[in-house]
């Protein structure tokens, strides 16, 4: 999908054969006696030689890169366990951190019930998870609120490139951080925070068409009453 | 338990002309509806409705399977849960699981396991939890039906859908979906359930006597009646997605970008949900 004619994005169902002409079974499918076939229910997107099925809901499964916002649940003498919002527990080790924790002080740092930013550095086929929050744009956050959407609509509350959340900005004048667990801190001025997340609210209530974008840039833009800076986009993907 | 008084003594199942009791003929469903997606909370959710039958469907997961020792660290593990509600027979059903139940949420989690990629969530259980409302007959095929499309709702990744279906004998004649009466005085009944794409029978029971013939001739009644019910589900699916994009579709094309004079409020968008009702 290139910006050009909007296609009709067909809803596949468990089971349906794919049209996968030479192409290999990516995320979301299976290959039996040769063929591809859907696995969940999702958009078909075809990319560098994958078939995929773009979900349309399901939990968060965590995967290596991945930024998230993770709640403290427990600590121990050199970790802690944050609860990134999927089926596996994520320890987050004293190392993987901005400071210098020393053995047991770990709760001078970060409390159960806090708030990270951070990165999911691998995940093992036990899906066992590591985090890191040792890069500098990773840190607790503090303030502001969290939101929950489904991670399905993570890639649309992001638009291409960012462009979503770029819109959202500049308007609404947030911080804001997106997770990709479906999990989105906001903080800002009451009036901004009220408007992003009731954007949020929308794109998590919103199903997989096209013109998202341009029905969340009309509702900001009548809602501060100027026009938007970027450039429209006709055809927002549902990847970024 | 049942009164059977208001029935003549010289009534039989099925007439001469092949007619039943409910004015269908052996090889007819009952009417059935299917809605997926009705349930907030849960990850995936259907309901259905199978002649009388009134059945919930609602999947969680995959999510940290509990208690901890029944984690298998190679594979997510598929567990289901049957229950008839208090209401849903004439005479009023002792709540809590019972032999019955526990029979049937043990096949019915059988036959998912069959069809879901369990390898894909080592260590998490996706559960399945099937309540029984209104019961007329064959609630264990309405209750996997629903499930299954509640599994698909919830994006859990699986090889096809899984449909199902009970044949049975009633008057020596052999019938597609015994409805209660027929289930109580009739023969035989026998439910299946296959995965419709390949054929493969993932879960095959009997209560009664069929002979070998009358088997085959259930199962070929079965198996058709079952590419009609998967059809039912492909299309409560495809509602329950189509819905919402269709409805994302018709807000962009009526909802140009304005040009107003700055206001002090927002106007309202035409979904606009109330506020802060969640987090709770």
């Amino acid at each position: 999908m290139d910006g050009s004619a909007p296609e009709r994005r067909e809803v596949v169902i468990p089971g349906d054969l794919l049209n996968g002409h030479g192409l290999k079974p990516g995320s979301g499918t299976f290959n039996e006696g040769g063929r591809i076939y859907a696995a969940r229910v999702g958009i078909v997107a075809e990319r560098e030689g994958f078939v995929d099925v773009i979900p349309l809901s399901g939990r968060y499964i965590p995967r290596p890169g991945d930024v998230i916002i993770g709640k403290i649940t427990d600590l121990g003498p050199s970790h802690w366990l944050v609860d990134i919002n999927s089926p596996y527990p994520a320890p987050l080790n004293a190392k993987e951190t901005p400071w210098m924790v020393e053995f047991g002080d770990t709760d001078r740092y970060l409390r159960v019930g806090d708030v990270i930013l951070a990165e999911i550095v691998s995940v093992d086929e036990a899906m066992r998870v590591q985090l890191s929050m040792a890069d500098r744009q990773f840190g607790r956050l503090t303030g502001g609120q969290v939101l929950d959407i489904s991670p399905a609509k993570v890639p649309r509350l992001i638009g291409r490139d960012g462009s979503m959340v770029a819109l959202i900005r500049e308007f609404t004048n947030v911080r804001m951080f997106v997770g990709q667990n479906g999990r989105i801190w906001i903080d800002g001025d009451p009036e901004g925070v009220h408007h992003a997340a009731h954007v949020i609210k929308v794109i998590d209530a919103s199903g997989p068409a096209p013109g998202l974008t341009d029905q969340v840039r009309a509702y900001l833009e009548a809602a501060y009453g100027r026009r938007a800076t970027t450039p429209a986009e006709r055809d927002d993907d549902g990847r970024h | 338990m049942e009164d059977i008084e208001h029935i003549p003594k010289e009534l039989k199942l099925i007439d001469a002309k092949g007619i039943r009791l409910d004015g269908r003929r052996a090889d007819e469903l009952r009417p059935i509806k299917i809605e997926a997606g009705v349930l907030k909370k849960a990850d995936g959710s259907a309901y259905l409705e199978w002649g009388n039958n009134k059945v919930l469907a609602a999947v969680y997961g995959p999510r940290e399977a509990h208690p901890r020792h029944l984690q298998d660290p190679a594979k997510a593990l598929v567990q289901c849960r049957y229950n008839m509600a208090p209401f849903s027979v004439t005479d009023r059903k002792r709540p809590g699981p019972d032999r019955r139940s526990v029979e049937i949420s043990k096949v019915i989690s059988e036959a998912f396991s069959a069809v879901v990629f369990v390898e894909q969530f080592p260590r998490t259980s996706v559960d399945v939890y099937i309540e029984v409302l209104q019961a007329d007959a064959g609630t264990r095929c309405a209750g996997l039906t629903a499930a299954s499309v509640a599994l698909a709702d919830a994006g859990i990744p699986m090889r096809d859908l899984v449909t199902s279906c009970a044949s049975g004998k009633i008057g020596g004649v052999v019938a597609l979906d015994l409805n209660k009466d027929e289930d109580n005085f009739g023969e035989a009944d026998c439910p299946m359930a296959i995965v419709p794409r390949t054929g493969e029978i993932v879960l095959l029971q009997m209560d009664g006597h069929l002979t070998a013939a009358e088997f085959d001739e259930a199962m070929e009644l079965s198996i058709g009646a079952a590419k009609q019910i998967y059809e039912l589900q492909r299309d409560a699916l495809r509602r329950r997605f189509a819905s919402v994009a269709e409805a994302a579709q018709r807000e962009a094309e009526r909802e140009p970008p304005r040009e107003e004079p700055p206001r002090e409020m927002p106007p309202e968008m035409p979904e606009d949900l109330p506020p802060e009702v969640d987090d709770l």
